[in-house]
Order: structure tokens, then C-alpha cells, then sequence
């Protein structure tokens, strides 16, 4: 599917996690015809790899499905996936995109049956779950991906692998001689939504995250709590697989730090707050939870949830960014600090250590198609250069999907003033 | 702002604070400071200190004036730099603990028979005598800084070391006779003189 009509009054959403549909949606369903560019080969993002939303604990898969089903009924709305922007020149209302098609090798006869996954044998890490399970070099990419169809991982092209997965095919979905493609369109204004990765927690050299394997991520935890993740919903220590009961989190690990990221990421202390439920949950009245922060930021209705986790009594609150982790017995990280509520040394083991990495974002200063005003932090700040560009999401700063999805609907509207200006000048 | 306001800011602002920004090396990066307590926990010889780097922050902005200066705190940095690599807000710490205690030995608050305090004074001394530092002197004096028997057998157990230092040609038993030196010993220092005088002069005054 490379086929895009557009002219000077469409709208280019670039990025389709959360933000990126959401803008996408809003400006289709007031009747603006939008293309939307996604460089994975399925919607939905970072939000698509998380297990629960904070505050209400509910699951992000059932927005996830309503933005889906809105996207499959509009008729203005083109999606193209497997997708990069490389180049954007023009101005606001009269621009040329220049879009980077990657190979898919699988066409829309895909029905999603899994008959080539079962005959690929190369395994690979599985992206969706950061690396901590394989996947095969046929694969979906999660059960909820949208389109609804499997991927070829470019590796196994040129192998037996691929030719299996051909043959395997009983619709004729595989085409093994796909090529990269590169399509220019007109577009009259760009919401830009490329959005967040998590900062690369090997950089914060004292935490051994390159070096302990039961020091992970908040975003890997949040995989392994998933029942559809790489542990089936178990929280288990990388290292042997026990059982974690007793878990750390140390916030602030890269963010508000300018050896690292300059930012407040805003989103991962709630997050804690939130994988301390799943901790609780799993283990009952044997969880023990201890939380090393500098100072907690939950702000207005989070305050509440914050509140509830403070009550619970096998969470510990200890007022301290943690010095180093070192290695202690079994392999379990040993948590080195100064509290700040007495300055008392502690040397604290755990079963297992969560680094609440912040965000930052995800296409580097310096790799950007288009001259926008980028802030010291690599977010888009809204200025008078960027014409019709507009940042939506996490690509204008570090936002929960709420406010997320509250900046993508803004960007949205001011994406719609600028196409509407076009369509009213040339009546 | 109102006036009952002023009068209630007033009281929270400290003099002490001031005087630190004022006359302390790099003592305006004190109130940067977030009380994260990566120092103190990154400090080797944090577990002997009275008072993490975190905490004589704290006492600083909290007025507390003759417990920091008189603290021997500061006098336990080595200089490792590991507080002043993971500071989140990179403030120069180490330089900071220098700071303060090069201004607690010049209003003479700094702890009297504290080690590494005493070394500092030996040190100085010694190098300003020569425009160089006379290392068998330095020794000595530091062995003997506790009385003559204690010098003695202080001398006496690290004889094996002095002994593979001359040997090395790191240390000369001829260094105890004048010792070398720079050229124009008085140009130094009158230039240290000079100095002093300059940074005496830019000092403020707190009471």
C-alpha cells in the first residue's frame, strides 16, 4: 500500500503512538484528509508495551482498541506503516514530504492465520518486550497490532527462513522481492509526533544496569507484569528466575540530573507508584517495596494514588537519590546511600532493582527532516519557524498519555487552522 | 509585597548563607543544592565525616554557623571527586568543602589538632619556606607534629619506606641541609603576600 493522495490541505502526522493517532483521529473526524507515517510496522506505540495506565489501573489496550476502531471507519484518514519522514521542505500550507518506505514483504492479503511463523526457525530479541524474550524472524508484533498483519524481519531475507514462510503462505501475502521505496507528496501542515524512548540506563554507570542483570528498567518491569509479556505476568528476578518480592525503585535515574537528561521525565514516579501495585498485587502481605526518591511528583488527582501507596504497609519511602549499587549475595543488588531525613548509610539488599528511567526524545537534535526550534532538553518548543510544524505529545515534552493526548489534540487544531487557510485562499 | 511579608522573609534569611556566597570559594553554588544526598553517598570516607557534604549544605542554609566552621567535616575530603562527577546538579563540591575550610583556618574556627588540618598547615609552611616542597622535611615534621617520642617512633616504623625512597632517588637525606628551592624565593613570596592581601580585601564582613 503506497498509494497517498494528498494536496497542500493535508494533514502529516508523523509518529503513531498515542499522540500521533490521536491527532491523526481528531483532524479526520472533522472531515481534514490526514496521512499518517509510522516507522514500526504497527500503531500504537510505547503505550501499546505498557500493562497498565496510572491512576485508574486500567488497561491501555482498551483505548487502544477504540482509536483502532475509529481509524479502520475513517474514510479521511491514510495509514502508512514501515514508514520514515526523511525529507519536509516548503512552509506552512504548502509543503513537500518526502516519506521513506521500508520493505514489508507482506502485502494486505495477510489474514494474520501465524502459518509462517510456525515454519521460520532463526530467532531474534523481541523489540516489544525490550529483548527479554526471542521472537521469530516471521512474527506480529503483539496481538493487538494494528494493521492486523505479520512482519518479515528484514534478517531472514535472502535465507531459508524466508523462502519457508513464502510457501507456508496459503494467500499469497508474502512478496519476497519488496524493495525500499522513497514517496514525495504535498502535505499543507505536519503534526509532529515522533514521541519518547526511555533513556539508555547503561549511561548512569554507578547503577550496573549494564553489568547486574536484576537491575532492569521501569519499562522492562512493566513488560514482565504483563500476562502477555515475557514472564506470562510473573515478576521474577532475571538473574535465576525466583520469585521478586522484595523490589527497589530508584527514581530519578537519568532525569533531573545533568550528567544525564536536564528534565524532570514527569512520568515515572507515578509509574513506580503504579509498578508498587503490581508488586503488591502479585505477592500480597511477602511484597516488600522500598521506593528511593528525591522528592515524589504526583500532582493534583495523582496525590490521591500517591497517598493510597503511602499507606500500604509494605511500602518503604526512603528520602534519597541512591549513591551506587553494588553486587550483595545471590546476586541480589545492594542499594549504597545517605538518607536525607537523619543522613543515615545504608547498604540495602533487594531481590530485584527497577531504574525509573525518564523519557527523552526519540529522534536526536540533529537528525530532524525539518528546521524546528528545539529546546536544550531535544523537545520541539512552539515558535514562529516552525510554520506549519506543530510538536504533539512527547515530542514537545515529557507528558503522561492524558496530557499526551491533550497536546496532540491541540496540535491537531492548530494543523486544521493551517489547512483550512489554504482551502479558504484557493476558494 | 506586603510589609508584614518582608518582615516574615527576613526572618528565614540568614546571614550565614550570605557570608558563604561571599567569601567562601565557589560558595554560591550552595543554594543550588538539592539535598539528593548522592554526595554523601558516593563519598568514600563519607562514614567518618560528622556531617556529609548534603547535610553542612543543609547547616549552611539553616544559619548554622560555628557548627560548619568549626566542623571537621571539610577536612576529611580527599579529593576524590566522586560527589562532584554525580552531583545531579553538578556543583563543584569538592572545591566547596575546600572553600569552607580554607575559611575556617583563616577566621582560625578550623579544629585545632585535626590531621589533615595540621598536614595542610605543615604542608604550606614547608613550601613557602623554599618555594618548593622539601619532602624529608615534610615527613618529619609530620611525624613529629605529635611530640619527639611519638615522632620517633613514628620515624622508626616507616624506616623501611624512607629507605626504598632514597634508594629510588624519590627522597635525599642531603634535603635535611637548606634543601632546594625556586630562584627568587622573596618574588614568590611577596606574590603569595600580594595575593592574600587582594583576597583579604575582597572579603565581607558578617557578624
Amino acid at each position: 500500500m503506497t498509494e497517498v493522495v494528498a494536496t497542500n490541505q493535508t494533514i502529516l502526522v508523523v509518529g503513531g503512538g498515542i499522540s500521533g493517532m490521536t491527532a491523526a483521529l481528531e483532524a479526520a473526524e472533522t472531515g481534514a484528509q490526514v496521512v499518517l507515517v509510522e516507522k514500526r510496522p504497527y500503531l500504537g506505540g510505547r503505550v501499546s508495551q505498557l500493562y497498565k495506565y496510572f491512576p485508574k489501573l486500567c488497561h491501555p489496550t482498551c483505548g487502544l482498541e477504540i482509536n483502532q476502531r475509529r481509524a479502520k471507519m475513517n474514510p479521511n484518514l491514510t495509514i502508512v506503516t514501515g514508514a520514515e519522514v526523511s525529507k519536509l521542505e516548503g512552509e506552512a500550507g504548502n509543503y513537500t514530504a518526502t516519506v521513506r518506505l521500508s520493505p514489508t514483504y507482506v502485502n494486505d492479503n495477510c489474514t494474520a492465520c501465524g502459518d509462517c511463523a510456525k515454519v521460520v526457525e532463526a530467532e531474534f530479541d523481541d523489540e516489544y518486550n525490550y529483548g527479554m524474550s526471542k521472537r521469530k524472524g516471521a512474527y506480529l508484533p503483539h496481538v493487538m497490532a494494528h494493521p492486523m498483519k505479520y512482519v518479515l524481519d528484514p534478517a531472514i531475507i535472502g535465507t531459508d527462513d524466508a523462502q519457508k514462510a513464502k510457501d507456508a503462505c496459503k494467500y499469497d501475502a508474502i512478496d519476497l522481492d519488496d524493495e525500499e521505496k522513497e514517496i514525495q507528496f504535498p502535505v499543507g501542515a505536519v503534526v509532529w509526533a515522533t514521541g519518547w524512548k526511555p533513556y539508555d540506563a547503561a549511561k548512569i554507570q554507578p547503577y550496573g544496569y549494564d553489568r547486574f542483570e536484576n537491575v532492569i528498567t521501569n519499562v522492562e518491569f512493566e513488560r514482565m507484569a504483563d500476562p502477555k509479556g515475557p514472564t506470562g505476568g510473573k515478576i521474577l528476578r532475571p538473574s535465576d528466575g525466583k520469585e521478586a518480592k522484595n523490589v527497589a525503585f530508584i527514581q530519578c535515574a537519568g532525569s533531573r540530573d545533568r550528567n544525564h537528561l536536564y528534565h524532570c521525565s514527569r512520568i515515572c514516579c507515578m509509574a513506580s507508584l503504579k509498578q508498587t501495585h503490581y508488586v503488591v498485587d502479585a505477592y500480597g502481605d511477602d511484597a516488600d517495596v522500598s521506593i528511593y526518591y528525591i522528592d515524589i511528583r504526583a500532582i493534583d488527582r495523582f496525590e490521591d494514588f500517591y497517598a493510597e501507596v503511602q499507606a500500604m504497609d509494605n511500602v518503604k519511602f526512603i528520602k534519597s537519590k541512591v549513591a551506587s549499587v553494588t553486587l550483595g549475595e545471590n546476586d541480589n543488588p545492594c542499594l549504597n546511600g545517605v538518607d536525607t531525613e537523619g543522613y543515615h548509610r545504608y547498604a540495602t539488599e533487594h531481590d530485584l532493582v527497577v531504574l525509573a528511567t525518564g523519557m527523552e526524545p526519540s529522534v536526536s537534535v540533529d537528525s530532524f527532516p525539518v528546521d524546528v526550534e528545539i529546546n536544550r532538553e531535544g523537545f520541539i518548543e512552539p515558535a514562529e519557524k516552525n510554520g506549519g510544524v506543530f510538536a504533539a505529545g512527547c515530542a514537545s515534552d515529557a507528558l503522561d498519555v492524558n496530557r499526551a493526548v491533550q497536546s496532540a489534540t491541540g496540535a491537531a487544531l492548530k494543523a486544521i487552522q493551517v489547512v483550512n487557510r489554504v482551502a479558504r485562499a484557493e476558494g | 509585597m506586603s510589609e508584614t511579608n518582608k518582615a516574615m522573609i527576613e526572618q528565614y534569611r540568614n546571614s550565614f548563607l550570605s557570608e558563604v556566597e561571599a567569601n567562601v570559594e565557589e560558595g554560591e553554588w550552595v543554594k543550588m543544592c538539592m539535598q539528593c544526598g548522592v554526595c554523601s553517598g558516593s563519598c568514600p570516607l563519607g562514614k567518618h565525616w560528622a556531617h556529609p557534604p548534603q547535610e553542612i549544605f543543609m547547616m549552611i542554609r539553616a544559619g548554622k554557623r560555628d557548627e560548619v566552621l568549626t566542623s571537621d567535616s571539610m577536612w576529611m575530603c580527599t579529593s576524590c571527586y566522586n560527589c562532584v562527577v554525580r552531583c545531579p546538579r553538578q556543583l563543584p563540591i569538592t572545591h566547596i568543602m575546600h572553600g569552607l575550610a580554607t575559611y575556617a583556618k583563616k577566621l582560625g574556627l578550623a579544629p585545632k589538632n585535626q590531621p589533615t588540618a595540621r598536614f595542610a598547615e605543615i604542608f604550606w609552611n614547608n613550601m613557602m619556606k623554599k618555594g618548593r616542597v622539601n619532602e624529608l622535611k615534610l615527613g618529619l615534621s609530620l611525624y613529629f607534629k605529635d611530640g619527639f617520642g611519638a615522632g620517633i617512633k613514628e620515624s622508626l616504623r616507616n624506616k623501611d619506606l624512607g629507605m626504598k625512597m632514597m634508594k629510588a632517588k624519590r627522597m635525599a637525606a642531603s634535603e635535611f641541609f637548606g634543601g632546594h628551592g625556586v630562584k627568587d624565593i622573596g618574588g614568590v613570596q611577596k606574590m603569595i603576600q600580594k595575593a592574600q592581601e587582594i583576597e583579604d580585601a575582597r572579603m565581607k564582613k558578617f557578624d
